[in-house]
């Protein structure tokens, strides 16, 4: 096991110390007909050599961290002398690659963890009063977004939002606008990978709250409705709190997959509307150009978010251990 | 909510029903449109005239003389070759759920049995695994691949998918086997047993249940993971979701969206069987680690 999970974090850690090499140059003498001039060139071979002999590429100690793909440290700085309003501050920080993925994955996690939260609570509610006959195949409609790849999940909704897709096109009916495509605009895209998200995610919120609902003790209920609550009042007032526990748990998943989204891009092929931080990732290592040293940092970077998110539920967690210890 | 109490408002009634009704068509209203529009051509798929096309198969007709078609298989299968990436994902799915759930019911038992607290270790391993993105570990790994010549290969990601997988699925054994009663093998064992003879005849006869379930989440997994198996393997041995994936760039400029589409389609079937049989299975998993947690 710590083969496999502290070496490759160390290796992440080394890595990102370092960048690719340069490409090596030499002087060459180019003589036409007229004349003879020097030109600078790259050398492939010696280039190659070179990166064989270290693959790792030379060392940069942490200036890959503040380069502009990454913290840019400099061009915030610049940007904040430069901009007069706070707005225009925020769209600057915008331009750069690392703050958008960063805010399209913090905008994703923050909008689709309460919407899944909410919608999956009132889908459980309303099963539960559904006869027990159609009770099961419900559930296992309910089962499938979920289980289903994520990468080909979003493929499905994204041949229907497709232009001449079905939802795309009767969107277009709608709105009496035959350019409109949900591909074409910066929010729409985003609007389309939440919805997306929650679509993905309501089933777990859901299948989590219904499980739950069977436990909640019935005569605390038959007791809330004795002393007059409405329908609504024993929702409210009995069955939130009795679920308080599961949706923390389910808060936290949500955040956890909310941080690492990353398939719905790629299959929605929003890379040019909305990146996230795997993409980065992704898009640094796919590809011929192997850059290592950027992707690590990246790689590091986004740990350190999840492990600033996650203190305060190991804390947590940790507490309870020792409570139930003694 | 008991029968005990069943002053049903109508309109409640009649409102929650419809919500999940619409839930319903939400849920699983994608999945039958593209299965469905999967056996029509592209001018039907997308129609561009009228939607229904897509339901009567308009341009189906017209271009194969047959309302329904299997050129979008036939295309993907045999022209794409995709039967021997299914075959790929066969191999990887079935070797890492056999390894990890062998490691795992191993290493489970023997952990639950120590006496140690493992258990709050095991649960934040997998939790910081859960919540750690796949592809930062990756990153990590492809390196070291590059230079000891293993990458591209079934076997290294099947490694890297049984180490990714393995805290998760020792965590979910070991809760399981500590629900077992330890009196169970202690008394086997005063009958004479050795600890591997009160495992084998005692522990693994009542042991499927758990197992069949982490089994289950370690499929899905190894099935459903796109940035392990798109960055570790060469694209000669691609896996099914990483060649959908390169499918798209390669499909739409020959205009032969309807191999991509029939693929998806192939990639579902297998899932939705699953669900179907395991439903229980899945969704006891998905609520223990609500309940124990």
């Amino acid at each position: 096991m710590v083969l496999f999970i502290a070496l490759p974090i160390a290796s992440v850690v080394v890595q990102s110390l370092f960048v690719q090499h340069e490409q090596v140059m030499i002087e060459v003498e180019n003589c036409g007909p007229f004349k003879c001039e020097t030109v600078i060139q790259a050398d492939p071979d010696a280039t190659a050599a070179l990166r064989e002999s270290a693959p790792l590429g030379k060392y940069n100690a942490l200036k890959t961290y503040t380069n502009r793909n990454h913290l840019a440290f400099n061009e915030l700085g610049d940007i904040w002398s430069s901009s007069e309003t706070f707005f225009g501050f925020i769209s600057g920080v915008y331009n750069l690659p690392f703050y958008k993925a960063l805010f399209f994955t913090l905008t994703y996690t923050f909008l689709v963890a309460p919407s899944v939260l909410i919608l999956g609570l009132f889908i459980a509610l309303g099963v539960n009063r559904l006869p027990q006959l159609v009770k099961g195949p419900t559930i296992f409609a309910s089962l499938l977004p979920m289980i289903v790849t994520p990468l080909i999940g979003s493929l499905i909704l994204f041949w229907m939002v497709d232009a001449d897709g079905i939802i795309g096109a009767t969107l277009q009916l709608i709105f009496n606008n035959p350019d409109l495509s949900l591909k074409a605009s910066a929010p729409l895209t985003w609007i389309m990978l939440i919805i997306y998200g929650i679509w993905h995610s309501t089933p777990f919120a859901f299948v989590v709250f219904y499980a739950g609902l069977q436990t909640v003790p019935s005569d605390t209920l038959e007791a809330a409705q004795i002393d007059g609550a409405s329908r609504w009042q024993r929702v409210r007032f009995v069955i939130v709190p009795y679920m308080m526990p599961l949706a923390i748990f389910i808060l936290l998943m949500q955040l956890m997959d909310g941080l690492r989204v990353f398939e719905p891009i790629v299959g929605f092929s929003a890379s040019a509307k909305a990146t996230s931080l795997s993409w980065i990732i992704f898009n640094d290592l796919f590809g011929n150009a192997k850059l290592y040293g950027s992707a690590a940092a990246t790689s590091m970077l986004t740990i350190l978010f999840v492990c600033i998110i996650l203190t305060p539920v190991l804390i947590r967690t940790w507490r309870d251990f020792n409570r139930k210890g003694i | 909510m008991t029968s005990s109490f069943k002053n049903n408002a109508p309109l409640l009634t009649w409102f929650a029903t419809s919500m999940v009704v619409l839930w319903l068509l939400i849920a699983i209203g994608p999945f039958i449109w593209t299965v469905w529009g999967s056996f029509k051509v592209e001018g039907d798929f997308f129609s561009k005239a009228d939607w229904r096309n897509a339901i009567y198969g308009v341009m189906t007709i017209v271009e194969t003389g047959d309302s329904f078609t299997g050129n979008g298989y036939y295309g993907a299968w045999i022209e794409e070759e995709f039967w021997f990436n299914v075959f790929n994902t066969t191999v990887v799915v079935f070797f890492t759920v056999t390894i990890s759930l062998t490691m795992g019911t191993l290493g489970g038992y023997a952990l639950a049995r120590s006496g140690f607290r493992y258990a709050f270790w095991l649960l934040i391993l997998a939790l910081i695994f859960r919540a750690m993105p796949h592809i930062t570990l990756v990153s990590g790994y492809l390196l070291p691949f590059f230079e000891w010549n293993v990458w591209g290969k079934l076997s290294t990601t099947i490694v890297v998918l049984v180490a990714i997988n393995q805290p998760f699925t020792l965590w979910m054994l070991h809760s399981f086997f500590l629900n077992i009663p330890k009196d169970m093998d202690e008394s086997a064992m005063v009958d004479g047993c050795t600890r591997f003879q009160a495992f084998r005849h005692v522990i693994i006869p009542v042991m499927w249940p758990g197992v069949i379930t982490t089994g289950l989440f370690s499929f899905l997994l190894a099935y459903n993971d796109f940035a392990i198996t798109s960055m570790l393997l060469s694209s000669e041995n691609q896996t099914m979701v990483p060649r959908i994936a390169s499918f798209l760039g390669s499909v739409r400029e020959q205009g032969n969206v309807m191999f991509a589409v029939a693929a998806v389609v192939s990639a579902i079937v297998p899932l939705f069987f699953l669900v179907l049989f395991f439903q229980r299975q899945i969704v006891s998993g998905l609520t223990a680690g609500a309940v124990k947690g």
